[in-house]
């Protein structure tokens, strides 16, 4: 186990960068702790990909350092950095059976018998694999095979970090539920550093203890989930996280209060706004706007456009002017049929400008390079 | 144009792969297949185009056979999970594509490629080749396609599996408006039943082969028919457990009481299935009848708005899903409420009590 740094990285595909969109990874600076659960999260493209194979050793970053426990690995080949990765289709040799499957990472480093029996049973243990142990793993469905592969990435002890790449991908959602809490189980239990990447937001926040939040080759937020959820420090953040994402609506700030068409709302940190800012609009999750009742007062009005039924609970989807506002109502008949008006917990509401939170310190290794036209 | 199954079949070799079925879709009616992967589906939707023939049965197209008619001459588009388009052909050409098989006027299939590009936001694409393309455009692509020609029958197999999430919620959101105002027939398979509640229209649960059940789609999810159907509609999984009645009152196990409500208290003593869906099961007493459960903590997953918490009581696993974060270690000794008003009891048979 290990714990992993990762110093003034960037990378670029490209053999001469003249502009920032020529790196795939604009520079990151980050630092993992031994035996933490973590997620990549990002869109396709994002550098997720890019970011997991220079951690493996697969590709060498054009600037900058990777470090387990202070040693520098950067020049390391992949068998040499002692890691375990598993991929989005499962790796299983058909010919073989379970048993041996599990075995093969520790038979390849010469383990001795003993401890590979010992090894492959708790771990079979552990995944519920062992009435199949005996069986060939070609007469296995694909979450069969897929947990044979998380097998033999878990089976070795003398790993550094275990890297999952859209492991659950090919799963089905009932199974998934399945194979993220046993994932999770085990983490909790062998608390080995383990990171996992993935587009998908449940998959993330479920499984990790901390999310980097990637977009376009930069690292937008570090967070837990709650953090990114309730604090968004970029609107990219609070649309990629949360089904469906935030809502963003352009706004002005005038002494300290937010307001949207002259209609004041009520912002965490309008007050922290520098006066006469541009690009500013407030970021509110459809979880955290109702409908106002008439007692209110105030309120942004707005017309009822379409109501999803999520069984759980509604989707609203409304209009002011230019702009759909979303929000969850838990019992449908609470939604006006007209003069509706729209109320948005302050503190759960907040400015951003240009795309950053007003009145946060950015993501760690997020800074924007000098002068790139971000700040 | 209505579509309709009668005692349809299919067998491959040995195997039966759709056992039989019998099922009706109205014009302009918004369809979904709900299984896991196997569950039929697709062999169900190669039927109703006519890629696959029945084993037994007839498929009626407002009320005429078509069982022996060809795809070609069904009117029929379909878009798979794969991205399929042309690699050769621009953005244009692959839109364009049925209607200069279908013999379309030069100035009619630029009126419409240029609207149902302009529909699925791929007008500045259209002299692009697919390879240039991202997925979720190549599947926009694809989509066109298969509206372009004003099929009577739209067959759309799991189309978003393959798109990143987000991409999946916009898609998910356009799709219904482009069937909006047409005709046709939209048959929509996924293996997600939150894809299904989104969509509504009317949905059938399918389970290894059989259409378990048919109807709209938030009326099948709050009052599944049969154990099965509820199971194949939830995520995440349902909650089942074995309860007894004996006199006015359930037991689950040994400790576990609660009060029959009124329209089950007339119902005969003896055992019976109980559902429950995990937004049912909460940290904190919540609903009209919180029943407490005294449990042992598998696992907790947060989800920054929300808390998984996997429990077992007894040799029961149980999920429960709430608002906030409740942090449970793992191994800790928990009590969970279930809501027994939102319980679902089933017979022997599966079948849902209706109360």
């Amino acid at each position: 186990m290990a714990q992993i740094t990762l110093k003034a990285l960037r990378h670029s595909y490209l053999p001469v960068q003249s502009a920032p969109a020529d790196w795939a990874l604009k520079r990151l600076d980050v630092e993992w702790r031994d035996g933490g659960a973590y997620a990549l999260l990002g869109p396709s493209g994002c550098g997720k990909t890019t970011l997991l194979n220079i951690i493996s050793g697969l590709i060498e970053p054009t600037e900058g350092q990777v470090l387990f426990d202070g040693q520098d690995v950067t020049g390391l080949q992949p068998d040499q950095r002692h890691i375990a990765q598993v991929f989005q289709f499962p790796v299983v040799y058909d010919t073989m059976t379970v048993y041996d499957n599990l075995a093969f990472p520790l038979r390849n480093r010469g383990v001795e018998a003993g401890e590979v029996d010992q090894r492959v049973r708790e771990i079979a243990e552990m995944l519920d694999l062992t009435p199949t142990l005996d069986r060939r793993a070609s007469g296995l469905t694909a979450d069969g095979k897929q947990k044979i592969s998380l097998g033999r990435g878990l089976v070795r002890s003398d790993v550094n970090v275990i890297m999952f790449d859209e492991p659950l991908t090919v799963i089905d959602p009932h199974l998934k539920w399945q194979l993220r809490s046993k994932l999770k189980e085990l983490h909790q239990r062998i608390r080995t550093t383990m990171i996992y990447v993935t587009h998908d937001q449940t998959e993330a926040l479920t499984f990790a203890d901390m999310v980097v939040v990637m977009n376009e080759g930069e690292v937008v937020q570090i967070g837990t989930p709650v953090e990114l959820f309730e604090r968004p420090q970029h609107t990219f953040v609070g649309h990629f996280i949360g089904s469906p994402g935030m809502n963003v609506m352009p706004c002005a700030v005038r002494d300290g209060t937010a307001e949207v068409d002259g209609i004041g709302i009520a912002a965490a940190n309008a007050a922290s706004c520098p006066a006469g800012a541009g690009g500013l609009e407030i970021g509110v999750r459809p979880e955290f706007v109702s409908f106002a009742s008439e007692s209110d007062g105030g309120g942004l009005p707005v017309t009822v456009e379409k109501v999803s039924d999520a069984g759980r609970y509604q989707i609203v989807e409304t209009r002011h002017g230019e702009t759909s506002i979303k929000l969850l109502v838990d019992d449908p008949t609470g939604i006006p049929s007209e003069n509706a008006k729209l109320r948005f917990d302050p503190a759960h509401t907040q400015v951003y400008r240009d795309g950053w939170v007003i009145g946060a310190e950015r993501a760690a290794g997020a800074q924007p390079e000098g002068g790139d036209g971000h700040a | 144009m209505s579509l309709e199954l009668r005692q349809v079949t299919k067998h491959v070799g040995a195997d039966v792969h759709i056992y039989p079925t019998d099922l009706r879709l109205e014009p302009g009616s918004f369809n979904i297949l709900l299984g896991t992967t196997l569950a039929g589906k697709t062999t169900l939707m190669q039927l109703m185009a006519g890629l696959e023939p029945p084993t037994t049965g007839t498929i009626h197209f407002d009320g005429q056979d078509v069982t022996g008619m060809p795809v070609q001459k069904r009117n029929v588009s379909m878009v798979y999970q794969q991205f399929i388009n042309y690699p050769h052909l621009t953005v244009y050409e692959n839109i364009a594509s049925p209607l200069r098989v279908g013999g379309v006027a030069e100035s009619e299939i630029e009126t419409r490629v240029a609207a149902f590009a302009e529909l699925l936001r791929l007008s500045p694409m259209l002299q692009r080749r697919p390879g240039e393309l991202s997925g979720g455009q190549q599947q926009r692509t694809a989509m066109a396609r298969a509206l372009v020609k004003d099929a009577d029958l739209v067959l759309l197999d799991e189309p978003l599996a393959n798109l990143d999430f987000k991409l999946r919620e916009e898609l998910r959101d356009e799709l219904p408006k482009l069937f909006a105002d047409r005709n046709c027939i939209v048959v929509y398979a996924t293996t997600e039943p939150t894809e299904a509640l989104l969509f509504g229209g009317h949905t059938a649960t399918l389970f290894e082969g059989r259409v378990v059940e048919f109807g709209p789609t938030a009326s099948l999810y709050r009052q599944p028919g049969d154990l099965i159907s509820a199971q194949v509609f939830s995520d995440p999984p349902i909650n089942v457990a074995r309860v007894t009645k004996s006199g006015g009152e359930f037991s689950l196990g040994e400790a576990v009481r609660w009060q029959a409500s009124d329209g089950l208290a007339s119902l005969a003593d003896g055992d019976y299935t109980l559902g429950i869906r995990p937004h049912h099961v909460t940290p904190g007493e919540s609903g009209a009848q919180p029943v407490a459960l005294d449990g042992t903590v598998l696992v907790t997953e947060l989800s920054g708005s929300e808390s998984v918490v996997h429990f077992t009581m007894g040799e029961t696993t149980w999920v429960s899903q709430s608002h906030g974060i409740h942090a449970f270690e793992v191994g800790s000794s928990a009590r969970l409420y279930v809501d027994a008003s939102q319980a679902l009891y089933f017979d022997a048979d599966g079948h849902l009590i209706r109360v």
